[in-house]
């Protein structure tokens, strides 16, 4: 089986190829997603093999781009939606939660949308405003939308093909700084064997405590997982892989061995994902618990300016910390 | 139904019956297609803004045929207005008054063609050969709205405002890339909105994308005067069909309460569409004559004069007073599609009343295609709590 080193982004190219090749009825559309290959070039070169109806350079409309891709949807095509930065996803809020989250719903089944909308989010690239949010919460909380994230290429190239061929349409969240960190990945191994899309994933086995991340955070997780070995703490850490529906099984096994759980996100704390987490968990988990559900978040503040962005950010120290937080209890 | 030759043509199967040589309206608007007056007078063809010919030639039969569309449908919103009024619908949205351009727009689609309503187009509705109870169940709050769009070709209703728009706009895109374009087997599209949407966003992305894609759409706004209680001026200093230039396309404004020109314009714009001539902005100018929906009071917005005047330019009678003229209808007739009407309204008053409320459980169902656990889950927690209630004093 053939397995290569790839980024993340490569990863996502070529598994965006690997779905045009298999479909004729998926596009993608967006801005700049054609002859640039998009600002993360992650549509690069597929205008060129697939030409200009199946790679669509759209007007600069995002709430266009959603709604014309539910119309397509419904004409039978399978619509990949690239928005450009997570900060600007918001002018298409409304056509994603209020259209494409209900349709199937109010259809009683008869219309499927399987859209897949992909956001490049999250914050420690140096951007400007509006280029570092993540949004993830908004759609967790809509009911008839699915919201995964990918953390390595391996995954960034199995879950957006999967995402494809979902008939529920779905947010697919990629973690913009990790877009160039490299990874194995088994490029011929067929879809049917990849891990499932809504599987939360064991990354790192451990006894004390349990850590959960998803996207940018998983990299930053496992990090601290090394560093808590010089002070004797042997983390357990999960990628959550799917925001909604949540898999929270091995999770909820995981915490009643260690008793501790930290949950780390970048999005703010105040009814974040990490809140959701810490209710449940404490509601599964509540004999087994040493101590409160921690998170470890962004601020509930805007997204600050880039020079003061590590500080915003939760960053190996900040995790250790919170796990630090955990034992003390 | 009307099948007549549509839109622009330059020669009928037979000579329509005509009274008036080639005119506008009764307004005295030179850019208003009409081809049938208040009065009940036919005007042979009008000439649109950029200069497109419009007439019709219908056979009586079709004649008699778009009446009768007229009365049944304005009957029967009648009768979901007065269910509504009796506590059987939580909420009505009248078309009274704007019947023709539903008619003579529904009327112009090809079986092909594919709509996307708002929640007004019981009339276009009727005219796709949908069931008349099937809004209802939206209305009455036991489903949203539940017909197959694609066995239809009719899409369910939307309430936010132009978002359907854009719906269209990328179906019809759909079509270009399916290669459906050119010929009477052609797709169209048709996009109904009101005069409210032509401020949302949604509806101007939808021209910026239809212009740029040459799409098959045909954009129809009904200009009914009024969003909820704020008239056209709170949304527009020019005339809306002239909107359509800034994108690139064609406007054109009808006599919305003319039948025969609606069908007219739509049918050639249609045409147009359908042969790769891309999208026509169609304002069909015309008059809610009723309430917003059955929880507003249009008394306090508006004057009586106004509404009196625009009840002088009914879209029924006026076609009564031509088949009346033309000796195309006589009293047994107009006595017998009141009756029918009457029937139909009457089946639909009993059908609705019959109406089961849903399962609870249907709540859970649909959400996903492919299901979720967090649903499921709660599915059957709902489950057992309702259970728990068994021969408990519930």
């Amino acid at each position: 089986m053939a397995t290569e080193t790839l980024t993340l982004g490569k990863a996502l190219n070529l598994g965006l190829r690997r779905a045009l090749e298999q479909d004729p009825k998926v596009i993608i559309m967006g801005e700049d997603v054609g002859k640039l290959g998009g600002v993360f070039r992650i549509t690069d070169g597929l205008q060129k093999d697939f030409g200009e109806n199946r790679i669509i350079d759209t007007p600069l409309a995002e709430s266009g781009i959603i709604g014309t891709a539910i119309g397509l949807a419904i004409r039978g095509y399978r619509p990949i939606c690239e928005i450009q930065f997570d900060g600007f996803v918001y002018p298409a809020y409304d056509q994603i939660v209020s259209q494409v989250a209900k349709m199937h719903y109010r259809s009683q089944g008869k219309v499927k949308l399987p859209i897949v909308i992909r956001i490049p989010f999250g914050g420690g690239i140096g951007a400007v405003e509006h280029h570092s949010e993540s949004p993830e919460a908004y759609f967790s909380h809509t009911a008839g939308l699915k919201v995964v994230s990918c953390a390595s290429p391996q995954d960034a190239y199995a879950m957006i093909q999967q995402a494809v061929t979902s008939d529920d349409p779905i947010v697919f969240l990629e973690p913009k700084r990790r877009y160039y960190e490299k990874g194995p990945v088994e490029i011929d191994a067929p879809l049917a064997d990849a891990y499932p899309l809504h599987a939360t994933r064991l990354v790192r086995a451990g006894r004390d405590a349990t850590v959960l991340a998803y996207g940018p955070m998983v990299r930053t997780a496992l990090d601290a997982a090394t560093a808590a070995e010089e002070d004797g703490r042997d983390l357990e850490v999960f990628d959550l892989r799917s925001l909604s529906p949540l898999d929270l099984r091995p999770v909820y096994d995981s915490v009643r061995r260690t008793g501790r759980c930290v949950v780390v996100h970048e999005a703010p704390g105040n009814l974040g994902l990490g809140a959701e987490l810490a209710a449940r968990i404490t509601e599964e988990c509540f004999y087994s618990l040493e101590a409160p559900v921690l998170r470890v978040t962004g601020y509930d503040t805007p997204y600050p300016a880039a020079r003061v962005e590590e500080e915003y950010l939760p960053n190996l120290d900040r995790v250790l910390d919170g796990v630090d937080r955990t034992f003390g209890w | 139904m009307a099948r007549g030759d549509g839109g622009a043509t330059t020669r009928g199967k037979r000579a329509a019956p005509r009274t008036q040589k080639r005119g506008t309206t009764g307004t005295g608007d030179p850019n208003l297609v009409q081809l049938l007056t208040p009065e009940g007078e036919r005007i042979d063809s009008a000439t649109g803004p950029d200069g497109t010919e419009y007439r019709v030639d219908f056979t009586d039969e079709e004649y008699r045929g778009l009446y009768r569309d007229l009365v049944l449908v304005r009957k029967l919103d009648a009768e979901a207005t007065a269910l509504q009024r009796q506590g059987e619908l939580g909420i009505w949205a009248s078309l009274l008054g704007q019947e023709a351009a539903q008619v003579g727009s529904g009327r112009a689609l090809r079986t092909q063609d594919m709509a996307f309503p708002t929640y007004r187009e019981h009339g276009v509705l009727y005219c796709r050969g949908i069931d008349p109870i099937m809004p209802l169940g939206l209305f009455r709050g036991v489903d949203q709205g539940g017909w197959d769009p694609n066995e239809f070709k009719f899409n369910m209703y939307t309430i936010v405002i132009g978002a359907q728009t854009l719906h269209a706009t990328g179906y019809a895109m759909g079509i270009t890339m399916d290669g459906r374009i050119g010929g009477d087997e052609g797709e169209a599209v048709i996009a109904y909105f009101g005069d409210g949407a032509t401020s949302q966003g949604d509806v101007n992305e939808a021209f910026v994308w239809a212009g740029v894609f040459n799409s098959p759409i045909v954009f129809f706004c009904q200009n009914n005067q009024y969003a909820i209680s704020e008239p056209l001026e709170r949304q527009t200093r020019v005339p809306l069909y002239q909107r359509a230039a800034g994108f690139g396309f064609p406007g054109v404004r009808v006599d919305g309460n003319d039948v025969l020109a609606s069908y007219a314009v739509t049918r050639h714009a249609l045409d147009n569409a359908r042969n790769g001539q891309g999208p026509t902005l169609i304002e069909a100018y015309t008059y809610r004559m009723g309430a917003h929906t059955t929880t507003d009071d249009p008394t306090r917005y508006r004057i009586a004069s106004e509404v009196e005047a625009w009840r002088a330019k009914d879209p029924l009678a006026r076609v009564k007073a031509f088949l009346e003229k033309q000796q195309i209808g006589d009293e047994s007739f107009f006595a017998e599609i009141d009756e029918q009407a009457k029937q139909e309204a009457l089946h639909l008053r009993e059908r609705v009343l019959a109406m089961p409320d849903p399962q609870p459980s249907t709540i859970f169902d649909h959400v996903y295609a492919h299901g979720s656990p967090l649903v499921d889950a709660e599915r059957e927690q709902a489950a057992r709590y309702l259970e728990s209630f068994e021969g408990s004093a519930h």
